[in-house]
């Protein structure tokens, strides 16, 4: 698939953004003060951006708000509802608190839509039977696995960083190595109905069209092990190292630079490592 | 709303496309193009139409391959549009209820002026039915030419999907594919036509005839031909036998 920058921002940014807020939800980051109001307006700022982002990806951005129509079927309209109860119901448990009143239950709710919009995110690739490597529980598992890590880094908590960092780089290592041998059911075979070997001998057009640069993109898997690599390290390990050091004020900042730089590449080979069943009518 | 009708009439109308017999001409990807570039929604643009990398929208397009393993191979022309499918994947992930299956024929269309351009419909469908417009940048799909087999002002042989119409080796048809009794499910009682990729589970409503296979004889009137001299006589004789000669 095409790994379009608008949608490796968007799930990114809004994923660090969302797991931030769910952890001030519940409480578990700085929740008063100036450090409070810096912690929200940081969440806030990355959630918002990363849901600009997502806009540069529609052919007519223009009609974004008609996406709120189809909750009732769409993971796309769901997650539109998701993101803006969560983002209205942080908005108020921020000011209730800054205000210096008690008001977990609230921050409950909105944390738990924070994780529901990251989940929803994911159930928009999740659904698709056309992508088998998306197709599967993994990716909203790795969606939400991102996104508390960065939260939790961005909250400033070191050891369970630490733990969320190691746990979902073994997490997403086992997702890649489960997501390589999920070749789906459809082949070039059953997708012509034609056999018993089928071999493309000439494409429908000489340059290329919107579904071969959407859907039939192959740059990434000449390099996938190398950037699996890079990936590995610069999204997990050079966090962890950054933990490591003793409490010096720039480690924890510098893990959470580091950690989202790493899931962008993480996410960049999300899209171009999945291949699309139309890919089988192609080459 | 983009649910798939609840309530549908038993009318399905879809294309049977015949591979035995389509030769590969490309005059229904031209017809295709020409009729819904003039007519219904936005046109169907190109880019760089007379550059160096010219590119642009098709809802029908012929792709040919290459089959081997029984007998001669032999190459089928395989033209491809949307299948108007029963459980149509792209309609319900449709976040703003533009993508539609229509209740009454089972005909798959997008209300463009609804279309944010997300291009979620065109992931979610196996067979790479739908192209956004590079210029609307709105989604297009084959919409089996709406704006002609309801149209009271066309002579009644028009009142067929363009590609249908021109389709110079009547290898397109259409009709009523939840009639039994319609010629076009006659055709594919007749010679088993088939769903592509079912196992998507999208229950396509186009049907695709397999090609019939071939003869083993090459010419029924080969067996009557004088046969070939297998050893070269006279001087053509001579000359075989004095090259091998000379190793």
């Amino acid at each position: 698939m095409h790994p379009a920058a608008s949608l490796i921002l968007f799930s990114t940014l809004s994923g660090a953004g969302f797991g931030l807020l769910a952890l001030i939800g519940a409480g578990l980051a700085r929740t008063t003060g100036w450090a409070g109001l810096a912690e929200a307006a940081l969440a806030f700022a990355l959630a918002i951006a990363g849901l600009a982002a997502s806009t540069f990806h529609l052919g007519r951005p223009e009609r974004a708000l008609k996406a709120f129509r189809e909750w009732r079927s769409s993971w796309l309209s769901r997650e539109a509802w998701l993101a803006a109860a969560t983002l209205s119901i942080m908005a108020i448990t921020t000011l209730i608190r800054l205000a210096g009143l008690p008001a977990l239950p609230l921050g409950l709710v909105g944390s738990a839509l924070a994780l529901a919009t990251v989940a929803a995110t994911a159930m928009i690739y999740a659904q698709l039977r056309t992508v088998p490597r998306w197709n599967h529980w993994t990716t909203p598992a790795i969606f939400l696995g991102h996104a508390l890590t960065a939260g939790t880094l961005l909250a400033g908590h070191r050891l369970p960083a630490a733990i969320l960092l190691a746990a979902l780089a073994v997490a997403q290592f086992a997702a890649w190595h489960a997501g390589d041998r999920r070749t789906g059911a459809t082949t070039r075979e059953s997708a012509t109905g034609l056999g018993p070997r089928v071999r493309p001998f000439e494409a429908p057009h000489t340059s290329d069209n919107y579904l071969t640069r959407e859907m039939v993109f192959v740059v990434a898997r000449k390099h996938r092990v190398r950037l699996r690599s890079i990936g590995l390290v610069l999204a997990y390990l050079a966090p962890l190292a950054c933990l490591a050091i003793p409490p010096a004020p720039l480690a924890l900042p510098l893990a959470a630079l580091l950690h989202i730089g790493g899931t962008l590449i993480v996410r960049w080979l999300f899209f171009a490592d999945a291949e699309h069943t139309v890919a089988l009518y192609y080459r | 709303m983009t649910d798939l009708p609840e309530t549908r009439s038993t009318k399905k109308l879809g294309l049977v496309i015949d591979l035995d017999t389509c030769v590969g001409c490309h005059a229904c990807v031209v017809a295709c193009k020409a009729w819904n570039t003039e007519n219904y929604g936005a046109a169907l643009a190109d880019t760089d139409a007379h550059g160096a990398a010219p590119s642009g929208a098709f809802v029908n397009r012929i792709h040919s391959y290459e089959v081997t393993g029984d007998g001669a191979p032999r190459i089928v022309h395989f033209p491809k549009s949307c299948l108007h499918c029963e459980d149509a994947p792209c309609v319900t992930v449709c976040p703003t209820g533009a993508s539609y299956k229509r209740a009454e024929d089972g005909i798959v269309l997008v209300n463009e002026d609804q279309c944010i351009g997300c291009g979620l419909c065109a992931w979610a469908c196996p067979y790479g039915a739908r192209e956004q417009d590079p210029v609307a940048k709105v989604m297009k799909k084959c919409t089996l030419c709406v704006d002609r087999i309801d149209n009271e002002n066309l002579p009644e042989a028009d009142r067929i999907p363009a590609c249908v119409r021109t389709c110079p080796s009547k290898a397109r048809h259409f009709g009523d594919l939840g009639d039994p009794d319609s010629h076009v499910s006659q055709l594919v009682e007749a010679r088993g036509g088939m769903d592509l990729a079912p196992e998507q589970g999208t229950r396509p409503v186009n049907k695709y005839l397999p090609p019939r296979p071939k003869e083993d004889e090459i010419d029924v009137l080969a067996p009557l031909l004088a046969p070939v001299a297998e050893e070269p006589k006279g001087w053509l004789g001579w000359l075989d036998r004095a090259l091998d000669r000379l190793g």
